[in-house]
């Protein structure tokens, strides 16, 4: 194979592969001499000599390489501005606090929404899921107790709310991976559905009288200071993270967004990975649901119209590709706060908060833009 | 089954003409709808030795592969292994018994590195968590026991690499699992000349090391070059399988366009032998007749 031919990654990043392997192989001198077979020489073996600082910037070229570096940055770049401006008010306990709460729920949606994504699908439905779960589990508790309820109450309606928000990832994922619905329809489709199921149920009215031991605690408390809704999420976020990057089921998640065929070539079993990935996305906006409940101690049926979107732009913003194959929890993580620290940038700073909308979804088509120029880049290889 | 470092060690690397087949195909017939496309075709795959599947383009070859890989199982007909007679009825089915397909779309995923790639489907993990390291080496061990040096990193990403280097991972896929079997489809087709000599080189490797090896392919210089034995496909039947010491370019080439030729009398006592040579050197002179 004429090794002369790029072997190097093409991502947009500065200081690729190229230029690391040729000075290192450059070395032995015999191996340079012949200029076209110096790639042929070099070992398949891992690198025999793995020295920290190749180790550093190996790590630090796939970081350039990935959009979530950038929009770190970017996260990173507003908190800064925002704290220089107003140091008094937005680089607070209390101001930050804030942020994370609000943000917590559409973090939880987010990781479910990623691995979705990654499977080159999409889930329209996960804030109207998030309502009708949230119904269930309010329903539950208050149909079996009432607002003095005891835990065991609580963690019927709970398990009620979980179980509810699974079965329409199934039902989703069963759609898509089995009748081969496009996704985007599908989930238009349950988006109304379980909106509408759950008007039905409360007759438009939402629920009230949510036990207080579960506002008091998992709603409003904390642990250690830190609110438990975002303790929830964090961990939700981190466990989430790990399957994505250490496991079986992270792995192949992967594959079937990369080439379904080539998957399904693989033995992998396709059909099913892609329901087990939709119910566990259905899964987390139940449990999204349950913490908004918890939150303001009734179903917020008409709060959540724009979440679905807000957690795709969330994902896509944290550098996961639309076309599939690609993405990470962590960059999900950033783009849900950039969105969350305008919002509350712009509120601290006086200038109307609706200028947010207007700049995330620049930065949304920006960061698609990229992400096809990659793309692209890396096809005419 | 477990992934080994070396290849299967279980048949002898000579080609004896008795060698046991592994894989024998009888009265394979495939239908896609209306379109009957496999008709009563019987294939006999020998350990050591590699196989030529030609044939015109639409003969049916790679759907005859898909049978073989369990993708599209045999509307009818039986599928021998080792002699028992078994069902192949999805990839995981065929993998168990040790047969592996290089597909001619390579079916790699391009977001992902080698090693992923090497090991999909098939991961190793320690308690829940992916086990890199020792699918990194695994893998690294293979492509080095297929004495491929055409690859840098491992971990490069597929999306990266080269047709051939590409064509190499694919093999290298296939040849991780103890494999017994290993069918390529038209691995060749898209690659220049140095590529398409090293990927030939590494085929016959497969086939010395003891594997039975299957090969598609359109080039007649390839088949020859490589192949012990040549079965013919000719619009969905099977219209010889011959050594390819018995046949010359030519009659393979009529084999292929007319599915009649001098090449199916092989026993026939006047039959010359040996005009085409096995090294691959000869050209092919259309028209030519022994
Ligand atoms: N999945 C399919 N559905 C319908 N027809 C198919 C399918 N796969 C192959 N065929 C048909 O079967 C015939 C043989 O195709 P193929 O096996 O790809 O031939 P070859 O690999 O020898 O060129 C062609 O006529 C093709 O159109
Ligand atoms: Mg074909």
């Amino acid at each position: 194979m004429s090794l002369g031919e790029t072997t190097t990654d093409t991502g947009p990043g500065p200081g690729d592969d190229a230029a690391a392997t040729t000075t290192s192989t450059a070395k032995s001198a015999g191996e340079a001499a012949s200029s076209a077979d110096v790639k042929d020489e070099t070992v398949t073996a891992p690198d025999p000599r793995p020295d920290l600082s190749d180790t550093a910037r190996r790590l630090a070229r796939r970081l350039v390489r990935t959009n979530s570096a950038w929009t770190f940055l970017v996260l990173l770049v507003l908190m800064t501005a925002f704290s220089i401006m107003k140091p008094a008010h937005f680089p607070t306990t209390f101001n930050l606090r804030n942020v994370a709460t609000d943000a917590a729920v559409l973090l939880i949606i987010g990781v479910g929404m990623t691995y979705v994504v990654i499977t080159a699908g999409i889930d329209l439905s996960v804030g109207s899921v998030l309502v009708f779960s949230g119904v269930v589990a309010a329903k539950t508790m208050t149909g079996i107790s009432d607002v003095d309820a005891g835990w065991g109450p609580i963690l019927l309606g709970l398990l009620a709310g979980l179980a509810a928000g699974a079965a329409w990832g199934a039902l989703n994922g069963f759609l898509v991976a089995k009748a081969k619905v496009p996704a985007l329809i599908v989930t238009l489709g349950s988006l109304g559905m379980a909106l509408g199921l759950a008007q039905v149920m409360t007759e438009g009215q939402d629920v009230r009288g949510v036990p207080t031991r579960l506002s008091d605690t998992i709603g409003n408390g904390r642990v250690l200071g830190v609110p438990w809704l975002v303790v929830i999420a964090l961990l939700v976020t981190v466990l989430g993270a790990l399957a994505l990057a250490t496991t079986r089921f992270g792995r192949r998640t992967y594959a079937i967004g990369s080439n379904a065929e080539a998957a399904r070539r693989a033995g992998i079993p396709v059909e099913l990975h892609l329901i087990k990935v939709y119910a566990l996305c259905g899964l987390l906006a139940g449990l999204a649901g349950i913490l908004s409940l918890a939150r303001f101690t009734t179903t917020t049926i008409g709060g959540h119209t724009n979440d679905s979107l807000g957690a795709i732009a969330a994902v896509v913003l944290g550098g996961t590709s639309l076309f599939g194959g690609v993405g990470t929890i962590v960059g999900t993580l950033i783009g849900v706060f950039i969105p969350a620290i305008l919002q509350n940038g712009f509120i601290i700073l006086g200038v109307q908060p609706y200028w947010q909308s207007v700049a995330v979804g620049g930065v949304l088509i920006a960061a698609v833009y990229a992400d096809q120029l990659r793309r692209r880049a890396t096809q005419r290889a | 089954m477990s992934p080994a470092t070396s290849i299967s060690e279980g048949y002898s690397a000579s080609a004896s003409p008795d060698a046991p087949p592994v894989l024998e195909l009888r009265g394979i017939n495939k239908s896609f709808g209306p379109v009957h496309v496999l008709r009563d075709v019987d294939l006999t795959v020998r350990a050591g030795e590699v196989t030529a599947l030609v044939g015109d383009n639409g003969a049916g070859k790679s759907t005859l592969v898909k049978c073989i890989g369990g993708i599209h199982p045999a509307d009818s007909g039986s599928y021998l292994f080792e002699g028992q007679p078994v069902k192949v009825d999805s990839p995981r089915a065929a993998a168990e018994l040790g047969v592996e397909i290089v597909y001619q779309d390579l079916a790699l995923c391009d977001n992902l590195d080698i090693v992923q790639n090497m090991f999909l489907g098939r991961e190793t993990t320690k308690r829940f968590v992916l086990d890199e390291v020792t699918m990194e080496q695994l893998a690294a061990d293979t492509l080095a026991s297929l004495s491929v040096r055409t690859v840098t990193s491992v971990r490069q990403r597929v999306a990266s690499l080269s047709g051939g280097q590409r064509q190499t991972v694919a093999i290298a896929k296939a040849v991780l699992w103890n494999s017994k079997v290993v069918v390529l489809d038209e691995p060749t087709a898209a690659l220049g000349v140095a590529q398409t000599a090293q990927v030939l080189e590494l085929v016959r490797r497969l086939a010395d090391k003891g594997l039975a090896v299957v090969l598609i392919s359109h080039n007649m210089n390839d088949v020859f070059a490589v192949a012990d034995r040549i079965a013919v496909l000719y619009l969905g039947r099977m219209t010889a399988q011959v050594s390819t010491s018995d046949v010359t370019h030519s009659q393979v080439v009529e084999l292929i366009t007319t599915g009649r030729g001098a090449a199916t009398r092989r026993e026939a006592p006047d039959e010359p032998n040996g005009t085409a040579g096995a090294d691959g050197t000869s050209e092919w002179k259309n028209g030519e007749r022994p």
